[in-house]
């Protein structure tokens, strides 16, 4: 069942579901980005809620007008009108009075959810909507959709990944710097209304198959995933819309195979999965990356100053030292060099007095800030301004020639 | 008016007061620090908590379930601190990241799990469920003398002003130090105040009164409550003793005239049934905050030019 659902082969609507969710997915991905990078990951969450209220108003008007009110494209118009709203107000509070942004979202988020609620209560009272079905919307359903519904999910989300196709590269010139996309001619305030409606049309799409709950981890996990992979724009970008394309692919086609599981849950897992697994293991930035970087960073410490404690015949107390001196062949368990041991030690002491000396002259003042006690001198200056720190240094003195 | 009255709206009322003002006091401090959304996360991984203490106690009780609530709170700020620093991810988003993963797993468990015989259910953790916490043990306004009755009140009602207890204490000893630290970080640290477990005990206070609110009244509630009464109130005064006052006035209105549209609001237009009270609820602190954002004397930026509206 899992594997005809993941080869598409579990009839024609679930097909188009699970496609839709893809485009969608890397729409997602792609726009969550833009938003990532301009520090406003947030406000999509405030979007997402604040689309309740039209789902509940589009429901009455069209009941009003006579239809039986669930046709999706009337509920997708009334939803992306009150998106809409939603975002004026949080402009309207960030512009015109002292509230911070932060708080604007919250309060956009809270209420337009709370007018949404009422909606859907007095519709449950309504005789036309005992069935709506309209809690669907919170957390995402695909199941029994209608084939028109299929259809305009799979078209929305290929619209949509068209226009973020379209308006790639002005988007990721100003996200990446946003003074200097201003002074090279581009109009920022109005890229920036085109990532909002790009944010809505994205949630509008989703609304039906992830919900208004959760949608906004469509737009926040996979930058935030991708963001462990890369450190350039365009590669960030990539990532997140396959990061993106395949959690809509795998999680619709886990709520097919499981209809009884509200899809979007199972997006967001699919995608905090994906998340964990780059937290951990992602080559760079990941955790188990930093665990190691930071062993060997204090590996080479210890073997540096257990050298120099053995080139000067101070004896080693630390027990890290030894161990590390040791596994190496550098040392004896009794903390007595080995030959080979002896020849290092001897090069760490000439090393760090070199060092010891460029860092007292003005003429090494530069080459003096690559000092970290762990660099050689070698990698820093040339033969030659090392022949002129080894005549700086002199020959032993006290000792008859 | 009467009997019914005290049976049927009342208890229901001065809960969703007390939740109100139980938020908005924390609400305040963290409106000012530019934590305002942390409510909403919280408010969001509040519901995985809750239900894997069902899961393990295998009851629907306060006492577990504050625990599983609590729980999950600290898990997610643990979560949000370990994503900000491993992957020097900005805050914002690793509280995306952390409270639909969590949200998205409590409602996946939720539904995984046979709670057909219990009221627990995602519609009840988004609404909560306020309008069946009457007082059925009431008579009139009389029952409020009478011991016997009292004893039944829903045990909601005792724990919130419990809760409201412990957050206005906390709001009162730790006065001067909150207000310092809100708004001159260094110098409260010069005069002696250590500033990060002050943040995290305002944080814990703040879960608490989210959860206990929570479990009462839904978390659209909560997260409207933490931020529409003091944003309210932050436009209305400098001071932040008068905001403090006003926040708890515009919670307190919320509540009280958000139960009222709701239960008697739809009568009044010849529909015979409630609408959502939480929801209305909401939706009156959103009209006041529009309100106040209009009509607030201190509604500009000090310092900002006058614009003409």
């Amino acid at each position: 069942m899992l594997w005809h659902a993941l080869t598409l082969q579990l009839g024609y609507n679930a097909t188009l579901v699970t496609l839709g969710a893809m485009l969608l997915g890397i729409a997602a991905g792609v726009t969550g980005t833009f938003l990532f990078l301009r520090k406003r990951a947030l406000v999509s969450d405030a979007i997402s809620h604040a689309t309740l209220p039209g789902v509940g108003i589009a429901f009455i008007i069209m009941v009003a007008l006579g239809g039986d009110g669930r046709s999706l494209i009337g509920l997708m118009l009334g939803s992306a009108a009150s998106a809409w709203l939603g975002l004026l107000c949080i402009g309207f509070l960030t512009r015109r009075t002292r509230l911070a942004e932060d708080a604007a979202i919250g309060a956009v988020l809270s209420v337009f959810f709370g007018i949404g609620i009422v909606f859907l209560t007095f519709i449950q009272t309504m005789s036309e909507g005992r069935q709506a079905g309209l809690e669907g919307f919170l957390l995402g359903s695909t199941a029994g959709m209608l084939y028109s519904d299929a259809v305009i999910i799979a078209v929305g989300g290929a619209l949509v990944l068209a226009a973020v196709i379209a308006f790639r590269r002005p988007l990721s010139a100003v996200a990446f710097d946003p003074e200097f996309a201003a002074s090279s001619g581009l109009n920022v305030p109005r890229l920036d209304l085109i990532m909002m409606g790009l944010v809505m049309a994205i949630t509008v799409v989703g609304l039906k198959i992830v919900g208004l709950i959760l949608i906004v981890a469509l737009l926040i996990i996979p930058p935030v995933t991708a963001r462990f992979w890369s450190e350039r724009v365009t590669g960030v970008l990539w990532v997140a819309g396959i990061v993106g394309g395949v959690a809509g692919y795998v999680g619709a086609t886990l709520s097919a195979v499981a209809p009884a599981l509200p899809t979007g849950p199972v997006i967001v897992l699919v995608l905090f999965v994906m998340f964990a697994l780059s937290l951990l293991f992602a080559p760079a930035r990941g955790a188990l990356a930093a665990v190691l970087k930071h062993l060997s960073f204090q590996r080479r410490v210890h073997i540096r100053q257990g050298l120099l404690a053995l080139a000067q015949g101070q004896p080693i107390y630390e027990k890290l030292t030894l161990r590390l001196l040791q596994r190496s062949g550098l040392a004896r368990a009794d903390g007595v060099a080995t030959t080979d041991g002896k020849a290092r030690a001897a090069k760490a002491l000439r090393d760090e007095t070199r060092w010891q000396m460029a860092r007292s002259r003005e003429e090494f003042a530069l080459a003096a800030t690559f000092y970290d006690g762990l660099t050689e001198i070698e990698t820093v200056l040339t033969g030659d301004q090392i022949g002129e720190l080894d005549r700086l240094i002199g020959a032993p003195m006290g000792v008859p020639a | 008016m009467g009997e019914e009255f005290v049976a049927i709206s009342l208890t229901p009322m001065l809960i969703g007061t007390l939740a109100a003002i139980a938020c908005a006091l924390p609400g305040n401090f963290l409106l000012l620090r530019r934590q305002a959304l942390i409510g909403d996360a919280i408010s969001h991984v509040v519901l995985p908590g809750i239900v894997v203490a069902f899961l393990i106690t295998g009851v629907v009780a306060a006492v577990p379930m504050m625990l599983g609530a609590a729980g999950a709170a600290v898990v997610a700020v643990v979560m949000i601190e370990a994503i900000r620093r491993l992957g020097k991810i900005e805050p914002g988003a690793a509280m995306g990241v952390t409270f639909t993963a969590m949200f998205a797993g409590g409602v996946l468990l939720l539904e995984q799990s046979d709670t057909s015989t219990v009221h627990l259910d995602v519609e009840h953790a988004l609404f909560g469920n306020l309008e069946s916490l009457i007082w059925l043990d009431a008579t009139g306004w009389a029952s409020l003398l009478d011991l016997e009755a009292l004893a039944y009140l829903p045990v909601e009602l005792p724990r919130l002003f419990g809760v409201l207890l412990v957050v206005a204490l906390f709001t009162w000893v730790f006065w001067r130090p909150l207000k310092l630290s809100t708004f001159d970080e260094g110098f409260a640290q010069s005069m002696g105040i250590r500033t990060g477990p002050l943040g995290f005990t305002l944080v814990i206070v703040a879960a608490l009164a989210a959860v206990a609110a929570f479990d009462a009244v839904g978390s659209i509630i909560v997260i409207a409550m933490f931020i529409c009464p003091p944003a309210a109130a932050r436009l209305m005064t400098n001071a932040l003793g008068a905001q403090v006052a006003w926040s708890v006035l515009f919670a307190t209105l919320s509540a009280v005239l958000g139960y009222v549209f709701a239960g008697y609001g739809p009568l009044w237009f010849g529909a015979d049934n409630a609408v959502s009270a939480a929801g209305m609820i909401a939706t009156v602190s959103g009209l006041i905050l529009c309100f106040a954002a209009v009509f607030g004397p201190h509604r500009a930026r000090s310092g900002a030019p006058a614009e003409a509206l």
